[in-house]
């Protein structure tokens, strides 16, 4: 497919946005400066300053001996590539791939995009038309390459639109400043009388190479795309991404459903094909007041299934707030894994933790009522009961241990030891009654005790002598003793769980 | 004349479950061991898979006698690898002591909510999903029309739902297929031998959809059910369910 590329030259970028900040400078001559060399050089002046005759490069001093009110601001270093870098942002809505052209211009990627906007032309005049609406002053060309866009962008006088491969033709009556040379080369050719580039462009190439050096037809070849260029994208695009603008904007839910179900038909089939599926997807609506809404999906296991991931949406739908409306759907694969085809099989199985449907039920679980909800447990290697399990962190991760059975454990265990009160007779006996919540339990069969040692390493604090013990009407608790019996003082007993 | 009568009613009968859902048992049902006394109670003499089945658990003794049965019950249904899904809103349930009862902990997946609302949705999205082996909710109350819709569900997903009601106080209708109420017994050991022996417990049914309730004694020995007393299925009386219900 053949490239095409715009570039967009902000003619009085720094002053056109002080302008646009400070309306009362609208009509008064105003320049940049910095300080250069013990004196204040220009940097950049607005249309009325340079329609006075102040040019960049001219020192204060001179500027106000012509134009006595003229004001100066300092200029800022960095502050023309902030400008631009956020007017990239902004002109990605035209297209994904963005490069900055220091100092003042950008280059657009529309390979393919053109279209969408109904052609070159209305697609640049949309481009030019919302800029210089926004209050800057712009001029933009389209070529098949970054150097003809850019020299016409500038240089241009016909038409800004280059025909494919039509570059030759366009570049012949511009001035050889067009080319983007070094100053030093310029001046040269322009000694030698050699001012537009169809003056020189059929000159033999050592002969060019030998005077003026590599870089001149290096330029020329790239403006011609003889040679490749690359750009640097502003955002480097998601491999996996998909956008919708939309021709009225947006404002209701079956809307925002349908766009939602169109970026996942096709971003599925994308994936479908590469062999990925989501683990967690973002959806940015782009608002016609330039807020932009964020939902977010997670899965818990890589899918590219239309349905499911819908339905994930679906539940999120209630939480974007589309205002005046949505101009710009782009969903956007955040995390993407490969899905491991699964086998149609001819018998029923239960296929346990790595069944899709499960995953799916997950899915939705957790996107309703939030992912902290879905617990899993493996065996820890701790006799401490409370520490004896741990979350598993994925749900197809195996134990490494195996779940002991030896020793007693209850089925319902209290989030934390109640303390009861007991009749037992010590050393180490279990206790003959306990009260709990009020009511009186005499044991008649009690096993134990089972000491548990407090892990010192992790925390300080009594061990614990555990019994299980049966009361008159065949309930079963677990009690234990805090610490050692010493000195007749009486040690607290809890209750810590239930058995079957 | 009379053999034809009775094959009319009979042919009838089996009708009826059918359309009530419960299924003629093919070869391969599952088998629960030692609670063949139990599941006589149910029409056709099989323990109904694929239904909603309800626990009264008000005490929290009750509560832990009913997971000890239950995790009975799981052993057999996540038999061929299955998985099951517990919900809850303030879970007790100590995992490892399934491992006692036969079933694996780690192909539990626990879901702790917030909210009893919550509760239910997420109770009827898990039924839907076939490839469970059943599902676990602890509730508080329940009313007849939300039964109803999870015993909608599950007629088609078939998968095993219960109910663990943890308040009895208004015990409404419900439209699933059996109550029960599971209660501690005292264990004894042979000979006197001092200590705790095996769970045993008082297993009633007191509702059972075309079905006759009963309670049987029942202990959890050695992997699976064993029923103390082989000799007969204690029925409850007639007028007794009906004061239950």
């Amino acid at each position: 497919m053949q490239k095409r590329f715009i570039t967009i030259w902000f003619r009085h970028l720094t002053t056109d946005w002080l302008t646009l900040r400070r309306p009362e400078l609208k009509n008064t001559p105003f320049v940049f400066a910095i300080p250069q060399h013990g004196r204040k050089v220009i940097t950049a002046a607005n249309v009325i300053a340079e329609a006075q005759g102040i040019m960049p490069g001219m020192p204060v001093a001179d500027a106000k001996a012509m134009v006595p009110n003229i004001e100066v601001f300092d200029e800022k270093v960095e502050r023309a590539e902030k400008l631009l870098r956020a007017l990239g942002e902004w002109c990605i809505r035209y297209t994904p791939l963005v490069a900055l052209d220091l100092p003042d211009g950008l280059i657009l990627d529309i390979s393919g995009c053109a279209h969408l906007w109904g052609g070159e032309r209305a697609y640049l005049k949309e481009v030019v038309t919302r800029l210089r609406g926004s209050g800057y002053d712009v001029r933009a060309a389209v070529a098949d390459t970054i150097g003809t866009a850019w020299a016409i962008a500038r240089f241009g006088q016909v038409t800004p639109i280059i025909e494919s491969s039509a570059q030759t033709t366009a570049l012949l009556p511009l001035p050889a400043a067009a080319l983007r040379l070094e100053p030093v080369v310029l001046l040269r050719l322009q000694k030698l009388g050699l001012y537009t580039i169809g003056s020189f462009i059929s000159m033999q190439r050592s002969a060019l190479r030998r005077r003026f050096g590599e870089g001149l037809l290096l330029r020329l070849a790239q403006a011609l795309g003889q040679a490749e260029e690359y750009i640097q994208p502003l955002q480097v695009p998601e491999p996996f991404q998909e956008r919708l603008p939309c021709m009225d904007p947006i404002r209701t839910a079956p809307g925002i459903e349908i766009a939602i179900q169109r970026l996942l038909e096709t971003l599925c089939l994308r994936l479908q094909q590469d062999g990925k599926g989501i683990r967690t997807a973002v959806l940015k609506c782009y608002r016609l007041d330039g807020n932009i809404q964020h939902v977010e999906i997670g899965t818990n296991r890589a899918t590219h299934h239309t349905r499911h991931l819908f339905k994930l949406f679906q539940l999120k739908i209630a939480s974007i707030t589309p205002a005046l409306g949505i101009e710009l759907f782009v969903l956007e694969a955040m995390k993407v894994e490969d899905v491991e085809p699964s086998q149609e099989v001819l018998w029923a199985e239960d296929p346990g933790l790595d069944d899709k449907g499960v995953a799916e039920l997950l899915d939705r679980i957790s996107a309703k009522v939030g992912a902290g909800t879905i617990h899993r447990y493996l065996p820890a290697e701790h006799y401490w009961p409370e520490r004896s399990i741990r979350a598993a962190p994925t749900l197809q991760e195996p134990a490494t241990t195996a779940w002991r059975s030896d020793r007693p454990r209850p089925v319902r265990l209290l989030s934390r030891p109640e303390a009861v009160e007991v009749t037992a007779p010590i050393p180490d006996y279990p206790p003959l009654m306990f009260r709990y919540k009020g009511r009186a339990h005499y044991v008649r069969k009690a096993d134990g005790p089972e000491r548990i040692e407090r892990e010192w390493w992790l925390e300080g604090g009594e061990h614990r002598d555990y019994y299980n013990v049966e009361d008159e009407e065949g309930q079963r608790y677990w009690l234990f003793r805090s610490g050692h019996y010493s000195g007749g003082e009486t040690k607290q007993w809890f209750i810590h769980g239930f058995f079957a | 004349m009379l053999a034809s009568k009775k094959d009319i009613i009979t042919e009838l009968q089996k009708n009826i479950l059918h359309w009530q859902g419960f299924k003629v048992p093919l070869a391969g049902t599952t088998r629960f061991a030692g609670l063949e006394q139990v599941e006589s109670a149910f029409p056709n003499a099989v323990f109904p898979t694929g239904a909603i089945h309800e626990f009264l658990t008000e005490e929290p003794e009750h509560a832990a006698a009913c997971g000890g049965f239950l995790g009975g019950l799981l052993q057999v249904l996540m038999e061929r690898g299955g998985i099951c899904l517990w919900i809850s809103t303030a879970r007790s349930l100590f995992p490892p002591a399934l491992k006692t009862f036969g079933v694996n902990p780690d192909r539990i997946i626990f879901i702790d909510l917030k909210r009893e609302k919550e509760l239910l949705w997420a109770m009827e999205e898990a039924l839907k999903c076939s490839s469970l082996a059943a599902v676990v909710a602890e509730v508080g109350e329940i009313s007849f029309t939300e039964s109803r819709r999870l015993q909608l569900v599950v007629e088609k997903s078939r998968v095993t739902g219960f109910i663990l009601r943890g308040s009895t106080k208004k015990l409404s209708t419900t439209a699933c297929v059996a109550r029960w109420k599971i209660t501690p017994l005292p264990s004894e050991l042979k000979d006197g031998m001092p200590g705790v022996g095996f769970p045993r417990w008082n297993v009633e049914l007191l509702k059972v959809r075309n079905g006759n309730p009963g309670s049987w004694k029942l202990e959890w020995h050695a992997g699976s059910f064993r029923p103390l007393m082989p000799e007969k299925a204690n029925y409850l009386h007639r007028e007794k369910l009906l004061k239950v219900g």
